[in-house]
């Protein structure tokens, strides 16, 4: 019989796995493979990625561009696009009893915000309509690493992305590690009160996944698969 | 610090004291507050004020985003009460804070009170909403134009020959009827503005009467603010009369 009974950290029939971590930490590659072996095993899945809704993506864009945004506005713009994303694209397969893997969740402006020097109370109660998921993975990985990657990548380091808003340093590369510092050690700090999972990032892709899947199969021990949901057996 | 906000941090806000004075006038639309507050202008400029007006979807970075979504209609109510957020705190920390630290009097044309009246009439929770505006300073006084919805009607209706959708609360499919779901939504405003209104503090008034008689009330309100020592301003700054009590209700 397939269990249909709701989740029993937010109570909806889906089940709700968030991936986080610092950028270069290998959350975004694992969280979609972890995406693949779900849809293979017969699950609907949805999977979706921090900052992708259109609503505001342009401001975003905008504002980052031209460096007008101070944390409380940065912080608000991020929930908007968040909240818009939630409503229209996460609560409904959550709510059809889907498996959600989410690359970057509400945990992700806790950390940022924080950094940034906003109300940690005040940005939590922004998030409050985002349930709490069934499981979060956290990366841990050390900071002279992701800025390995990041250099590494080629991909240009953007301002707000360096932290260069909250002049920690007119240097971009010196900047981006002092502020990744930040992150990691609210990261860190958080991980501890929210029950994070701890991933330890330094090992092979292979063994990252299979620990992966290993937490996941209990969690989704008899959850229905997609063909249950569709027709009657 | 925190006293000067509703209770949470505002990253940036400057230690020194804000010299200028905030001064907040809500109201349903057609309650008469943009006339008020031209006339609230005018007269403080004469009296030797420097005023920056202020309201809400006016700030560059994202009015643009709320008009599209207000024609499209597709947002969630958690959202759009976000989206209305973040403009508001461009607006407070671009154009409000800079014009209080340059001694400045800020008259907002409608300030959090709406926002959070619209947002938990379509459902958010009165703590959400009451805390995500913590960041919000906190105004030297707080005017409620309060008027009937009768008296709301007619003059929406004669100023824009018709109602209003988001006026009107269509978006919370109240009824179907345009005439209905303005009075419903009007009615459920008026009480969120009621809670609002008692937890921060409003001076009501009656703005069922002519814009001249409201004004009268209004300025006994303001006066008060200007009539103490200055602090920062320099002293020779010309002073308005207190307008005595006696006056005001015989011209009413």
């Amino acid at each position: 019989m397939p269990d249909e009974t709701p989740s029993p950290t937010h109570g909806f029939p889906g089940r709700l796995f968030v991936f986080e971590g610092l950028d270069g930490s290998g959350k975004s590659t694992q969280a979609a493979l972890l995406g693949k072996w779900l849809q293979a095993q017969g699950y609907r899945v949805f999977f979706t990625e921090w900052n992708s809704s259109e609503l505001t993506a342009a401001t975003i864009r905008r504002g980052k561009k031209k460096n007008l945004l101070t944390p409380t506005t940065f912080s608000l713009l991020h929930a908007t696009d968040f909240a818009d994303r939630f409503e229209r694209k996460i609560l409904p397969p959550l709510r059809a009893g889907y498996v959600v893997v989410c690359d970057r969740y509400a945990y992700t402006a806790f950390v940022r915000d924080a950094a940034r020097g906003c109300d940690p109370a005040w940005v939590r109660n922004i998030y409050s309509f985002a349930p709490r998921p069934d499981q979060v993975f956290y990366f841990r990985v050390p900071v002279a690493v992701t800025l390995k990657r990041k250099i590494a990548s080629r991909v240009k380091i953007n301002y707000y992305e360096a932290g260069m808003d909250l002049g920690l340093s007119p240097d971009l590369h010196d900047s981006y590690a002092r502020f990744q510092t930040r992150l990691k050690s609210e990261y860190e700090r958080i991980a501890r009160t929210d029950g994070f999972t701890v991933i330890d990032s330094s090992r092979t892709v292979e063994r990252i996944q299979t620990d992966l899947r290993g937490y996941v199969r209990p969690i989704l021990e008899n959850f229905p698969t997609g063909e249950r949901l569709m027709h009657d057996s | 610090m925190i006293a000067r906000t509703y209770g949470s941090r505002l990253p940036g806000l400057p230690d020194e004291s804000l010299s200028g004075k905030l001064i907040v006038i809500e109201g349903a639309d057609g309650s008469g507050r943009t006339t008020e507050v031209s006339l609230l202008r005018e007269w403080l400029e004469v009296e030797g004020h420097a005023v920056v007006d202020t309201g809400l979807r006016r700030s560059t970075l994202v009015a643009g985003e709320i008009d599209r979504a207000k024609q499209g209609h597709t947002l969630g109510a958690t959202t759009m009460a976000l989206l209305y957020a973040v403009d508001f705190a461009d607006q407070l920390e671009n154009k409000i804070v800079p014009a209080l630290a340059a001694g400045s009097t800020v008259l907002a044309d409608r300030y959090i009170y709406t926002l959070m009246a619209r947002a938990v009439v379509r459902g958010a929770s009165r703590e959400w909403a009451r805390r995500l505006y913590g960041f919000a300073l906190r105004p030297d006084l707080v005017i409620f134009l309060e008027a009937r919805p009768e008296i709301l009607l007619h003059r929406a209706i004669s100023k824009y020959g018709s109602l209003d959708y988001w006026e009107s609360g269509m978006d919370l499919s109240l009824s179907r009827d345009l005439f209905e779901s303005f009075f419903a939504y009007q009615d459920r405003l008026s009480k969120e503005f009621a809670w609002v209104g008692a937890e921060y503090g409003f001076h009501r008034v009656d703005a069922n009467r002519r814009p001249e008689q409201v004004h009268d009330d209004v300025r006994a309100l303001v006066a008060p603010l200007y009539a103490g020592p200055f602090g920062a301003r320099p002293a020779t700054r010309p002073r308005p009369p207190v307008i005595p009590r006696a006056a005001r209700a015989a011209s009413s």
